[in-house]
């Protein structure tokens, strides 16, 4: 019996290895940026190019910078959530419209409606590769101090809105 | 027909081809350098290719910018800081040693070490059980008998 026992545990250890493996995704890469001050951008403001958006501006504020595009289908499913929290009123919304087109981010935006404050258009994706975007949409929770708390990989789901995101808010809020 | 779905296969190889001509820049010497960082450099979007084999948009980008910062003269060491602050050790083929890799460097060494461990007590537990008996003189006798039935 006890010649079994070894290889036995060997086993339960390796499957429940695999097992949490296979429950893991692999396209989550953890931000090295959280806890890191925001990388500072200028970028023209998509409904008013000419005029220019920085998150310098945002000093003192909590607030979400979303990056969409209107060629990504993720975020189409993210835009109801997304207008939700911007009707709920509790932070602010900026977009980052990442390798996009001017034209089809204003169309977009005219036909499935308007969560943002503002959207600054990153044509060439340079800003997003400074914030380590790899795919629309992600989500970045900034703080007063212009800290980057949270990064929502793929579409924000009303599920960590409600567990992470909205009390992760209100704790920063009250800083 | 069989020769126009040829010219279409052909064809088709030319467009993927074009996607990788377009990356050969004019200066060859960067562009060496860059292929040498970006092949040790993991594409985020499809993550099993390399930023240089990759043809995703994103590694467009990222090849892009690493031969930006080989013309302002840095260094491949920086080079790499520079991709890791933005997406972590992930975007590295070799991960480096710390505290959070120490299993994944020294694990298969540590296996090995406690697989020869066991075999080393196996093998002495064995050795401990085999013990020298003396043949009694019977014994003694029918084995030369039986040596003998043989030789004979």
């Amino acid at each position: 019996m006890m010649r079994f026992i070894w290889p036995f545990i060997i086993f339960i250890v390796l499957a429940a290895f695999l097992f949490v493996g296979l429950r893991l995704d692999p396209r989550e890469v953890p931000s090295p940026l959280i806890g890191k001050p925001a990388p500072n951008f200028a970028l023209e403001q998509l409904k008013t190019p000419g005029k220019q958006f920085s998150p310098a501006e945002m000093k003192g504020k909590v607030w979400l910078l979303n990056a969409w595009a209107s060629w990504c289908v993720a975020c189409e499913a993210e835009h109801p959530i997304l207008m939700d929290l911007a009707r709920m009123n509790v932070v602010p919304i900026y977009g980052l419209d990442y390798k996009d087109k001017r034209e089809a981010a204003l169309s977009v935006l005219a036909q499935r409606g308007d969560p943002y404050v503002l959207a600054v258009s990153d044509y060439d994706g340079r800003t997003g590769i400074d914030y380590g975007v790899y795919g629309v949409p992600e989500t970045y929770l900034i703080d007063k101090q212009g800290v980057i708390r949270y990064k929502q990989i793929g579409p924000i789901t009303a599920e960590n809105l409600r567990e992470k995101i909205l009390p992760l808010i209100a704790e920063l809020d009250k800083k | 027909m069989r020769s126009f779905i040829l010219l279409l296969l052909l064809s088709f190889n030319g467009i993927c081809m074009a996607g990788e001509a377009r990356d050969l820049a004019k200066d060859p010497a960067i562009e060496k350098r860059m292929v040498s960082l970006a092949e040790n450099l993991r594409c985020l979007v499809c993550q099993n290719e390399s930023l240089a084999s990759s043809h995703a948009e994103l590694a467009e980008d990222l090849r892009r910018e690493v031969r930006e910062l080989i013309q302002k003269g840095m260094t491949d060491s920086e080079i790499k800081k520079y991709l890791v602050a933005r997406y972590g050790d992930f975007v590295l083929y070799e991960p480096p040693l710390k505290s959070m890799t120490l299993m994944l460097w020294l694990g298969p060494f540590a296996l090995l070490l406690a697989g020869l461990g066991v075999l080393a007590v196996q093998l002495r537990k064995r050795r401990e059980s085999i013990s020298d008996s003396v043949l009694s003189s019977e014994e003694q006798a029918r084995v030369n008998a039986l040596l003998n039935d043989k030789e004979r």
